[in-house]
């Protein structure tokens, strides 16, 4: 893989190192035909084939960024809404592509077909209406489906109502450099909180005098039952922070002095997505890397790194300061009766405040 | 000083006009020339962008060798943000944020616009000056000031702000959320102040000059698309660049005052603050407000300028003229409407986020038929393939390769699973730096004879352009796809938790060829400062172009043509026109027609 890369670095360069000796080797012959600093028609040509030469090139690079990057989108989105974000995903991608890859061909075929030369008369073409109207009302059509059909999955994915009962309400609380959840408990109500009411053990504010908070359940570690959707009710702590789920196609901000929400229903527990194909290979091409790091870091005498093994994650994406690149929280998928019985061994908010 | 010898337009005869003595002072320092002044801006924005470029060379470094020593960084950085030659997370940050900042203020705004402004604006109407040379100046050596004020935040204790360019608060506004919030963060404010009434002044100049001073026969309907570009984008900086400023100094009150319009309930070290009662997500409405459309203040006058060249060089009148006019206009309209494009996953309420998609992707339609609009112009020239006209192709290929990706993040849907990631990074530097740096340098290889009246190097400028075109598109292609894989922008480095290990090779190729990108820059300045003054002399008009500024001496003078104006019989775009029996062109053996020669008997009428 690297030396296809550093093969496909040296081709350029060595291209590059072509076409400057073609052009030293221009600059060397007789006298031009006009000023000197202005092109002549064997610049005209060297440049017209350049860039024929530059269109194909990066044709091959376009595909060859498909075939040795397209792996690097996340597996099959793990949640309900993520998976109509992929379908309209990939939509937009072919819709954009087509495009990209009919226009980049004309704008470099043009370049090298007219490329000025004597006795080449330049079309005197100044408007053309039927023309212009078609190309202005193509990208209207497009569009106008894209749009409908973008806002129709953004209102399948935003418009979450904390009162239909099937929803299960986790505060996702964050703050520098880390990320804490609180389960709402048996009564599905969290209790109020807010920064003014932090301290010791109390980490999250939570006000002790509200009975819905007694039975809340504060975790530093996140876990979901599939196929329940989840709404968070996001807090922070001190600046903004966003919770990025990129295998679960979701993201929203976390801003200090409001709550904001988002909901997902998770589909594939995690046990399922480490044995999925995507994720053998994935996994294996890390350790492979990891391995190569031990060994150098073995030689210096250092700890080797361990192997690494799947999980879900929260990341924080809204530069938060200092550790903003490793603040994240690990999160497991599982089945119902996994997660209740995870949830019956954690100590409740009032357990917690007795205890101290 | 002589900017009272500038004409009112309609044929006024001409006052004697003389040639002042004048001090190197006044003549290069504190000069009310327009061509100087714009020179002013040119340096000081290639300076400023010489920097910026830099920095994103160091951070690419950290990102593709993660947490290693390189003796580059101790010498630039030292062992302060530097230990032992390791780049330090708050050094990092500090660098992105900063490489923003410095390219879309200093660079893509104030180089661009401000250098080719000033220049092209007296010169392509036909007017003395501008109208006010005195603002003019002023304008100019504010930006300098913001410049130095901008710069000096790097030396301060704590160092640089450290929250990205946008610099949202609170992480900008609260003194302890991060080092680089204290003094740097104020200074970034300050310097801001600055650079905004630096562009108002210059904004109002350049609209007054171009609706007042245009001389007899120019008419807004024969205006080269330069001035259309730099027309609207004045317009378009005076709308919402005061936005902007409300929301600086709103936030420097939160910084050093005390005030909360910005913040609520915040926690930091063990304590809780007094702030109460403020919005976050006000700040960053006010921000974007002024935000989208300076992405538009940034890149019109590149496709003002791209159209010129493009037209001049391609030996074709610009396809659809008043098309052209029609979409910069729109664009101009709705950048003000789509602000909250930025914000779809702010915390806004997600009905906003469905009409700021509607109104973003209809900002996609003007843009298709400017692109559309300058392939046609292509097809069927008689393509001269100099620097200018290159780099003018190659903005035509990145901002249809960046455009196209807006479709993808100006929808609020997949803006969810993009947001913040190196997709975002990938679109907006093809879209928006990419293409204007390119439109910037097609201009100074277009206009460097009018500028030094001496022509640049064509082979350093063919070497300059294919090794950047190359460059460009090995450092943005792939990472769209790093960005799609889900590695959030502005991470120190990638490789603290193992997800994401596997990026490491597209992130290595990607910082190669940033450097050699970078490098190939020092080819361009070679050839900038090595041409000022051993190029060949140029002839006054070297490209065979229409517009009026090719009719001036090739000496500077002040004052800009030593007679009379001339006057305009025509539009800009009058190349390869055949006469009526289209046995030959207009004026036998000469493809093009200045806008100052009047209707030819021979001539078919103009459609325009």
């Amino acid at each position: 893989m690297t030396v296809f890369l550093i093969l496909i670095v040296l081709g350029l360069l060595v291209i590059t190192a072509w076409q400057i000796s073609k052009i030293f080797q221009l600059a060397k012959t007789k006298k031009s035909e006009s000023y000197a600093g202005v092109n002549d028609s064997r610049d005209n040509r060297i440049q017209g084939y350049l860039m024929l030469t530059f269109g194909i090139l990066f044709y091959g690079f376009m595909i060859f960024n498909f075939w040795e990057y397209s792996k690097l989108y996340p597996p099959k989105a793990a949640s309900a809404e993520g998976v109509e974000l992929d379908t309209l995903f990939f939509t937009t991608a072919i819709v954009i592509m087509l495009v990209q890859v009919l226009m980049q061909a004309l704008i470099f075929y043009f370049s090298y077909k007219y490329h000025g030369r004597k006795g080449l008369v330049a079309k005197f073409f100044p408007d053309h209406d039927k023309l212009e109207f078609a190309w202005t009302i193509i990208p209207v059509i497009v569009l106008a489906i894209l749009i409908v059909y973008g806002l129709f999955t953004w209102s399948d994915i935003m418009n979450v109502s904390e009162e239909d009962d099937d929803v299960m309400v986790v505060e996702l609380y964050a703050y520098q450099y880390g990320w804490k959840a609180r389960y709402a408990g048996d009564d599905n109500t969290l209790g109020k909180a807010n920064v003014r009411f932090i301290e010791g053990i109390n980490s999250l504010g939570v006000d002790e005098s509200d009975p819905y908070s007694e039975d809340d359940i504060v975790v530093s570690e996140l876990h979901l039952p599939v196929g329940q959707k989840v709404l968070f009710k996001m807090r922070s702590q001190d600046v903004i922070h966003s919770a990025y789920f990129p295998l679960f196609r979701a993201q929203m901000n976390v801003v200090p002095g409001m709550v904001t929400q988002y909901a997902f229903t998770p589909t594939i527990t995690t046990e399922e997505m480490r044995k999925r194909p995507y994720m053998l290979d994935k996994v294996e091409t890390i350790n492979t890397y990891r391995k190569k790091e031990s060994e150098k870091l073995a030689a210096a005498g250092d700890e080797p790194l361990d192997e690494y093994e799947f999980d879900y994650f929260v990341l924080c994406n809204k530069v938060c300061g200092t550790s903003h690149y490793n603040m994240q929280m690990k999160i497991i998928v599982e089945e119902q009766d996994e997660f209740e019985e995870w949830l019956a061994e954690q100590p409740t908010f009032g357990e917690t405040m007795e205890k101290s | 000083m002589s900017a009272t010898a500038n004409v009112m337009a309609e044929g006024q005869a001409e006052p004697e006009h003389k040639e002042h003595k004048q001090s190197f002072i006044t003549k290069y320092v504190f000069s009310q020339d327009h061509k100087i002044i714009g020179k002013q801006f040119m340096i000081t924005g290639m300076a400023m962008a010489v920097i910026g470029i830099l920095m994103s060379i160091l951070f690419r470094i950290q990102i593709a060798w993660p947490e290693q020593s390189q003796a580059i960084f101790s010498m630039f950085l030292g062992e302060k943000w530097a230990p032992d030659g390791v780049m330090t997370p708050d050094a990092y940050l500090g660098l992105v944020t900063m490489h923003g900042t410095i390219m879309v203020f200093f660079v893509m705004t104030a180089g661009l616009s401000g250098t080719f402004s000033n220049i092209l604006i007296p010169l392509q109407i036909g007017a003395r000056d501008m109208a006010s040379g005195f603002i003019n100046m002023l304008s100019s050596w504010l930006f300098f000031i913001s410049c130095c004020i901008m710069l000096s935040s790097l030396f301060v204790q704590g160092g640089p702000p450290m929250g990205g360019w946008t610099v949202y608060p609170p992480l900008s506004a609260v003194p302890e959320a991060a080092s680089g919030s204290g003094t740097g963060m104020a200074l970034w404010i300050i310097a801001m102040v600055f650079f905004i009434a630096q562009s108002l002044l210059g904004s109002i100049n350049y609209i007054v000059t171009i609706i007042n001073m245009r001389t007899k026969g120019m008419t807004m309907t024969r205006l080269p698309l330069t001035i259309w570009s730099f027309l609207i984008t004045a317009i378009v900086g005076i709308l919402s660049f005061p936005v902007l400023l409300s929301a600086a100094l709103l936030l420097l009150m939160d910084h050093s005052f005390g005030t909360s319009f910005f913040l609520s309930d915040i926690y930091i070290q063990g304590e809780v603050l007094a702030h109460e009662g403020g919005s976050p997500v006000l700040f960053q409405h006010l921000f974007w407000f002024l935000g989208h459309p300076e992405v538009y203040i940034v890149i019109l006058p590149a496709m003002g300028i791209v159209s010129e060249v493009l037209a001049t060089n391609a030996r074709k009148p610009i396809f659809g003229y008043r098309a052209m006019i029609a979409s910069l206009l729109a664009i101009a309209f709705l950048s003000t409407l789509v602000w909250g494009h930025h914000m779809f996953v702010s915390g806004m309420n997600p009905f906003l986020g469905s009409v700021f998609t509607f109104t973003t992707l209809l900002i996609a339609i003007p843009s298709a038929v400017k692109a559309f609009n300058w392939t046609t112009t292509i097809w069927k020239g008689n393509l001269q393939l100099n620097p200018a006209m290159l780099f003018s192709i190659g903005m035509v290929s990145t901002f249809i390769s960046g455009g196209l990706t807006g479709i993808v993040v100006g929808d609020s849907t997949l803006d969810i699973h993009v947001h913040d990631t190196y997709f975002v990074i990938a679109h907006f530097h093809l879209v928006m730096g990419i293409s204007a740096a390119f439109g910037f340098f097609a201009g100074i290889y277009h206009w460097y004879p009018k500028m030094y009246g001496k022509m640049m190097n064509k082979t350093m400028g063919y070497i300059h352009f294919w090794v950047t075109m190359v460059g460009v598109y090995g450092v943005f292609f792939p990472m769209h796809f790093v960005g799609l894989a889900g590695l959030p922008r502005r991470y120190y480095t990638n490789s603290a938790f193992p997800y994401f290990d596997d990026l490491i090779d597209a992130n290595i190729l990607m910082t190669v060829f940033a450097i050699i990108t970078g490098a190939v820059q020092l080819v361009f300045l070679a050839n900038f400062f090595y041409s000022m003054i051993y190029g060949a002399k140029a002839p006054k008009n070297p490209w065979k172009s229409n517009t009026l500024e090719w009719t001036t001496p090739v000496a500077r003078i002040h004052g800009n043509w030593p007679g009379e104006i001339p006057s305009v019989y025509r539009w800009a775009y009058d190349y390869s026109k055949l006469n009526n029996d289209g046995t030959d062109y207009v004026i036998p053996g000469q493809d093009y027609i200045p806008q100052n020669l009047p209707q030819h008997d021979n001539e078919p009428e103009p459609e325009i």
